[in-house]
């Protein structure tokens, strides 16, 4: 009731439109006196879940380097989208991180860092971040993100080498970090990690190159048999003394025959 | 009023393409009394003399603490010194919050310039009048930077700046060569020497008036002190610096410095 | 019409009677005033060399540098106060970084000037600001090759094969001309560079000089660097050399 008594008896309030009489530009919910409606006068809505994903990445450490390594899928839901998507990333000379969660978020983070490493070359002083210092830095970046509620839906793996010795640590979206001689994100911290906790643990000092390979390699290939969001396609990066070096990509051979006597996969006769 | 036309701010260039306020700026320096930097392959040290203005008063504090790899010692205004120090230890505490790693000193010194150079181009600020000798050690080892109000930083082997800075500095110049391999106590001996020569005619340096920045690894004389880290910054003072000071080579008294120009008694300023 | 007196001159935004802006030109006179630098654009790459004047012997050599790296593939070489360049350093960063983040390719040169240009230009308008006492010379390759641009305190700027500014400017762009710069190499570029400036240094006037070398080219993969202290040495070297021979003849 408006108690106005000028109002009363008049066909029209402008702050009202009852009868949806008024030219569409300046109808109250499209925004009172011609002003745009807000889109976001309801609350602001945030990132709820990831759009276009990569699945695990695996590292371990060894005798003389890291490995990590990741499949080249990206999924959108429970379809193999994209499969020729390189999730593995070099981040100045001795640095490689891995990224599982959205992708699209995984290659904000690239050109983040990318201009990171370009303004610490323009210094030109010699002074270059290791490892240590670009893991510090994106922890501090997901968690900044997440506490503004708007987090970069990820889990990375940082693998490095610096001064002789290997550096290997974890971040996700919530901030969380954590570092081990093995890491896998994803639903590899359920399958990989165990087979890669038995293989590593202890032998950190022993294992070659080509021993880390092999067993990152059959992890990989155990993840595949198991997670439907993988691909039997995947790129390894080694960083050692020399820097860090990203292999093509590979293909697993798998063996599916097996398959054909579970029930609901091949040709049943029941 | 004014020397000439062109002094009156710092947004005006000379017909010779100077900046008059900002070499007034570099007077403001020289009205501070002495610091004395220099470094070899494995140390940075600063020595200060404090001034006091009475028998009742305190000495002046002279040197900062930056962080734990790097400290500064002032000559000119005091005030202005603790804006930048203060600057200059949150720009030390950002990269040690964001990077994990100690500020490469270099980069902290070039900040605090940027910073100041702003203030000899805009109208309605002045330049700061103080300036630093900045030392600290990075991977590259231990440095010297000497920071003045035009917005530059230098690095040197060895330095000094404020009032009588040029003598201490044609002491350095005799003898910057012998620093690089000398120890520490070799290295403070050095900058005492160099400091001493930065004295009115009639006093001395004592456990009052002076005090001693260190990096670097421990010293000879240092035994049986706790040093953060194997070679924070630390600065010495009173009874500390005796053992330093009892080594000084006595003055030759032949050598009759010429008395300083000018209103203040220890401020040269046709310098 | 002499500006000294006239009252024309103490301010950026005041024009003389007869058009022109005397602040301005007093800041280019604080870079006639500077350390020479110079630029070379020749086949494959870019070479600047600045003659860094050396005021105490207590300096530490190969330190305060007065060539920066603003991007990946981009150098600047200044001339005029110190402060100034590093101050236009800073800002040449942030806008190559801009650059970046908005096209998502590496800054072309041309674009990298421009903008420099337009922010120098700036600081001649207003009597609150006094422009910048900077010559700066631009360069490095691009997608359309190497590249060459100097920004003036005026916020002008224009494309050169060799560029000089500082001091020496006069004697360094007549030697520039006599080189056929697009077909030199940045190999043959860097001891013409350094003979250039041990050419235009004047013994008799000024103090000792450190010689500064960078490049950008095929040998650099692309990237801005300075040159390897085996090739400066040599560089330093055959330019002193160089010298005496002039002296000679």
């Amino acid at each position: 009731m408006d108690h106005f008594p000028t109002n009363w008896g008049r066909p029209r309030n402008e702050a009202v439109d009852l009868y949806n009489t008024y030219p569409l530009h300046l109808r109250p919910d499209n925004g009172t006196y011609g002003r745009p409606k807000d889109s976001f006068e309801e609350g602001v809505q945030r990132t709820r879940q990831p759009i276009v994903t990569g699945t695990s990445v695996l590292a371990i450490k060894f005798k003389d380097g890291v490995i990590v390594a990741a499949d080249n899928l990206a999924s959108y839901g429970s379809l193999a989208r994209f499969k020729d998507i390189q999730r593995l990333h070099a981040v100045g000379t001795h640095t490689v991180i891995g990224a599982g969660g959205d992708m699209s978020d995984f290659q904000h983070i690239q050109h983040d860092l990318d201009s990171l490493i370009i303004s610490e070359f323009s210094e030109g002083d010699g002074h270059a971040l290791g490892p240590a210092e670009i893991y510090e830095y994106l922890s501090q970046v997901m968690y900044a993100r997440r506490s503004k509620m708007n987090p970069l839906w990820n889990s990375i793996l940082v693998g490095g080498w610096k001064d002789g010795k290997s550096f290997l640590g974890y971040v996700d979206l919530i901030g969380t970090t954590y570092s081990a001689s093995t890491l896998a994100t994803g639903y590899g911290a359920y399958i990989a990690q165990p087979l890669l906790r038995k293989a590593v643990e202890g032998r950190e000092n022993e294992l070659t190159e080509e021993e880390a390979v092999k067993i990152v390699e059959e992890s990989l290939k155990v993840l595949f048999y198991r997670d439907a969001r993988s691909l039997n396609k995947y790129q390894i990066a080694i960083v050692n003394e020399k820097g860090v070096s990203i292999s093509d990509s590979r293909i697993a051979p798998t063996e599916w025959s097996f398959a054909e006597g579970i029930r609901g996969y091949g040709a049943q006769t029941q | 009023m004014f020397r000439n036309t062109y002094d009156s701010d710092n947004t005006v260039f000379s017909p010779q393409g100077r900046l008059h306020q900002v070499e007034y700026a570099l007077e403001a320096v020289k009205q501070g009394s002495a610091v004395v930097g220099l470094k070899s392959k494995t140390h940075a040290v600063l020595l200060a003399l404090k001034r006091s203005t009475g028998e009742l008063a305190s000495y002046q504090q002279k040197m900062f603490r930056i962080d734990d790899h790097v400290g500064i010692g002032i000559a000119g205004l005091t005030s202005d010194a603790r804006v930048l120090s203060n600057f200059m230890r949150q720009q030390a505490m950002g990269s040690r919050m964001v990077f994990n790693r100690a500020i490469p000193v270099n980069r902290l010194v070039n900040m605090m310039a940027d910073k100041a150079q702003v203030n000899t181009q805009e109208y309605g600020r002045r330049p700061y009048g103080v300036g630093f000798l900045i030392i600290g050690q990075d991977q590259s080892g231990p440095h010297l930077y000497e920071f003045s109000p035009s917005g530059t930083a230098y690095e040197y082997y060895a330095m000094s700046i404020g009032a009588r800075s040029q003598s201490a500095k044609t002491y350095l110049e005799k003898k910057y060569e012998s620093f690089e391999d000398a120890t520490l106590d070799e290295l403070i001996n050095h900058g005492l020497h160099a400091l001493r020569e930065t004295l009115q005619q009639d006093k001395e340096l004592t456990n009052l008036n002076t005090s001693i920045g260190i990096v670097g690894p421990r010293g000879e004389s240092e035994k049986g002190t706790a040093i953060k880290g194997g070679g924070a910054f630390r600065i010495l003072q009173d009874d500390k610096v005796d053992v330093y000071l009892s080594r000084l080579e006595p003055k030759e008294s032949t050598t009759t410095a010429a008395a300083p120009t000018g209103g203040d008694e220890d401020v040269a300023m046709d310098d | 019409m002499t500006s000294i007196g006239t009252g024309y001159d103490l301010s950026a935004s005041t024009y003389s009677p007869d058009g022109r802006i005397f602040q301005i030109e007093y800041a280019a006179k604080a870079v006639e005033n500077s350390g020479t630098a110079i630029g070379l654009r020749v086949k494959d790459g870019v070479v600047f060399a600045v003659e860094k004047l050396v005021h105490s012997k207590l300096l530490v050599p190969s330190s305060n540098r007065r060539i920066q790296t603003i991007d990946r593939h981009i150098g600047l070489a200044t001339s005029g106060l110190l402060a100034d360049g590093r101050h236009i350093g800073n800002r040449a960063r942030e806008e190559a970084e801009n650059y970046r983040e908005t096209y998502r390719t590496p800054t072309p040169v041309q674009a990298l000037a421009d903008r420099i240009g337009l922010y120098v230009q700036a600081y001649t308008l207003y009597s609150s600001v006094r422009p910048f006492g900077i010559s700066a010379i631009f360069g490095g390759i691009d997608k359309e090759g190497p590249q060459l641009y100097v920004v003036e305190p005026s916020g002008i700027f224009y494309g050169y094969h060799g560029a000089a500014v500082g001091k020496g400017r006069q004697l360094a762009k007549t030697e520039l001309e006599k080189l056929d710069l697009p077909s030199l190499t940045v190999q043959e570029a860097v001891f013409e560079a350094a003979r250039i400036i041990h050419l235009v240094h004047d013994d008799s006037k000024d103090k000792e000089f450190e010689l500064e070398l960078s490049w950008v080219g095929k040998e650099t993969g692309g990237l801005h660097l300075p040159v390897p202290h085996e090739l400066w040495v040599e560089a330093d070297k055959r330019g002193r050399e160089a010298l005496d021979e002039d002296m000679v003849d």
